[in-house]
């Protein structure tokens, strides 16, 4: 593929509001997970919530998209000047040359299941306040996205679970191919909600504790949430020596089980084998590999086949699940940037809570925190339904 | 919204081309049961009638995920094997796109409804069926295809954007792709703010060259251009059907491949943008 340039990212999570946030965290070793108290749900899980959703300031005018997911996206887009940013990008090529990608699993969920809550007793309808369409429907998202960017070039919401905001970047890199748009904003949101809590606690896929990615005692994940964005645009003559460029994309489907991951891993393998493939790369360029990595006996499991299939024990590589949850919806594009900040830091995350490495993951996997010369990194989103990504990402100069 | 003419449209000229090869269609509404059977009721005004879905078993998958499998998946995997059938086509081996303005509407109502009980509870069969994806997963299921799978939301434009996105998908990997697109309805009491008026489902198989399965050939063109072409004469039911169901937005554009005549079908995308798509047939 032709390589993109992020010219500008923003970040928003449990971890705090803003890059840096996520950055020091991860080089101070300290988790956004928390026991969950989520809407006084009473589950026994931790959970990486955001805090101060409530009391972020929704443009008035924009009121019937008022919901947690919204929220979340809309405190996304004010850190680290992405607002300004996309300006720019706005002056540069124009608005409807600007394409917006944006993935979620949720949406506006929270929105619905609260309404749920407050059915009016005689007729069953919901709150007159509750908007459908602004708040569950998947596109609301981009809807609300593009009205505060002022964005009007292609639009759409990617919702292939777990794995929506990595596959933003290719559907991003193939309308920009196509001449449909210049530049692109891509990334999206997650946010915690009922259906998410009690339907991985029904899986058996909750941890009790703070997870533990790649630990011979992990049992399961911790949901997160948040919002990430990226200014995605080709090849210009910006000579940022920090700058850093999507050089690969591979996606592909496990064919094998809703929410299980195949067992060998095959769609993982081929996920990272297409986006070494896309970038013209072999597996001995990558410095680091970000993983998906969410604690789950099987996906930890076969991830590791994957990666040690393709790579070997000794690339680097580490999940960073332990600081963030899985952010389910929003894995993808946290993952991708915190492959950026490696590149741009020399930095290699280790895995936090991870106490022993599982003997039977093979793979090169990381505990402690490392500096190295990081100039490739391939960063893993796998989702339900078998739907995989993988993307390549490196120093521009 | 239906916008059929015969013209060559002035504006297309000097926009970058997408260009993509129609080899199968799949196709199952209302009183609509498989692409061939429906031709005839396309292109003659007065002959379709509004008669209840007859959605097949998806024998392709396993026992255990045939019992699971909702109506949106069942629609999903009618439509998108009888396109590679009529394109000859090996479904392990093409992308597919999938678009849906809602995903599994009915599984939505019961789950929350099941979560606002004083005692909130969730299957874990019907968790993994609600995520939007769920029938990307079941086609991948039944068709052991390895291969990309992406699924997109647009609201009421959910079927033009997917064809979009599918389209250059093709000329951009310059691989087959198969296009999916579903609705079905909301129960009671989201139906009221989201009105739905019936299941709906339709599959494109798209390739980036001329074959011997090639149907017609599409020119796809985005723009915010207000001109307009001239009306068809499509069923008044049926454009009725294409108005109150998301995915029948394709009917205009498979109304053009039952005709099999050149034409260009203007279809709304996102408030403001539209689709010019040229049919040529092959």
């Amino acid at each position: 593929m032709q390589p993109l340039i992020l010219t500008h990212v923003s970040l928003v999570n449990s971890l705090g509001e803003g890059v840096d946030a996520t950055l020091t965290a991860l080089r101070e070793r300290r988790s956004g997970l928390l026991p969950c108290s989520f809407r006084l749900s009473e589950m026994e899980t931790w959970v990486g919530q955001v805090s101060g959703v409530e009391s972020v300031r929704f443009p008035p005018n924009l009121a019937d998209y008022d919901c947690r997911n919204n929220r979340l996206a809309l405190l996304g887009i004010e850190q680290d000047g992405f607002f300004s940013a996309v300006k720019s990008a706005i002056a540069r090529h124009g608005r409807n040359r600007i394409g917006l990608f944006l993935g979620t699993s949720t949406s506006g969920l929270d929105a619905t299941e609260l309404a749920y809550r407050h059915r009016d007793p005689e007729s069953g309808a919901l709150p007159l306040s509750y908007s459908y369409r602004k708040t569950q429907n998947t596109f609301s998202l981009a809807a609300f996205v593009k009205e505060v960017l002022d964005l009007d070039g292609p639009t759409a919401v990617v919702s292939s679970a777990c794995a929506s905001t990595a596959k933003v970047f290719a559907e991003a890199s193939r309308m920009i191919s196509a001449g449909l748009c210049d530049a692109a904003v891509v990334g999206g949101a997650d946010s915690l909600c009922m259906t998410t809590l009690y339907g991985f606690n029904s899986l058996g896929l909750l941890s009790r504790e703070p997870c533990r990615p790649f630990d011979a005692e992990r049992d399961g994940i911790s949901i997160g949430e948040g919002a990430g964005f990226a200014l995605l645009e080709k090849d210009t003559s910006i000579s940022d020596p920090k700058a850093v460029k999507l050089f690969g994309v591979g996606e592909s489907s496990d064919a094998y089980h809703m929410s299980t991951p195949h067992p060998e891993g095959m769609g993982a393998y081929l996920a990272m084998q297409r986006a070494l493939e896309s970038a013209g790369l072999k597996a001995s360029d990558m410095d680091y590999l970000h993983l998906h990595g969410t604690a789950s006996k099987a996906n930890d499991a076969s991830e590791d086949k994957a990666v040690t299939a393709l790579f070997g024990s000794k690339t680097p590589c580490s999940s960073t699940k332990g600081w963030t949850g899985h952010g389910l919806g929003v894995s993808g594009i946290t993952n991708a940037i915190v492959a950026m900040l490696c590149i741009q830091h020399h930095f290699l995350p280790g895995s936090l809570q991870t106490r022993s490495v599982d003997p039977l993951l093979k793979s090169g996997y990381l505990i402690e925190n490392g500096t190295a010369c990081v100039d490739y990194v391939m960063s893993n989103s796998f989702g339900f339904g078998g739907s995989n990504c993988s993307l390549v990402f490196g120093r521009a100069t | 919204m239906v916008s059929v003419g015969v013209t060559v449209l002035w504006f297309l000229e000097g926009r970058p081309e997408l260009r993509v090869y129609v080899e199968g269609i799949g196709l199952m509404g209302p009183g609509l049961n498989g692409w061939k059977d429906s031709m005839a009721l396309l292109t003659h005004p007065g002959r379709w009638a509004m008669a209840p879905l007859c959605v097949p078993d998806p024998i392709q998958l396993p026992a255990v995920e045939r019992r699971r499998a909702g109506q949106t998946v069942r629609l999903s995997l009618a439509v998108g094997f009888e396109a590679h059938a009529n394109a000859h086509r090996d479904p392990s081996r093409t992308g597919t796109v999938f678009t849906s303005s809602g995903g599994d509407n009915p599984l939505l109502h019961m789950n929350c409804e099941a979560l606002a009980s004083p005692t909130p509870e969730l299957s874990p069969t019907r968790f993994h069926n609600s995520v939007h994806n769920a029938p990307a997963g079941y086609w991948g299921i039944a068709t052991q295809s390895h291969e990309s799978s992406t699924s997109l939301c647009a609201f009421d434009a959910s079927f033009a954007v997917g064809l979009l996105h599918a389209a250059v998908q093709v000329a951009i990997d310059r691989k087959a792709v198969a296009l999916i697109a579903y609705d079905v309805p909301y129960l009671a009491p989201i139906s009221q703010l989201r009105p739905i008026t019936s299941a709906f489902a339709t599959a494109l198989l798209l390739a980036p060259d001329k074959t011997a399965n090639s149907m017609a050939c599409l020119d796809i063109v985005r723009t915010d251009s207000r001109e307009s072409v001239s009306l068809s004469s499509m069923d008044p039911g049926l454009v009725e059907l294409s108005r109150g169901v998301p995915a029948a937005r394709a009917l205009p554009l498979l109304f053009a491949f039952a005709l099999a005549t050149a034409m260009t079908v203007d279809m709304e995308e996102l408030p403001g943008h539209r689709l010019l798509i040229q049919v040529f047939p092959c």
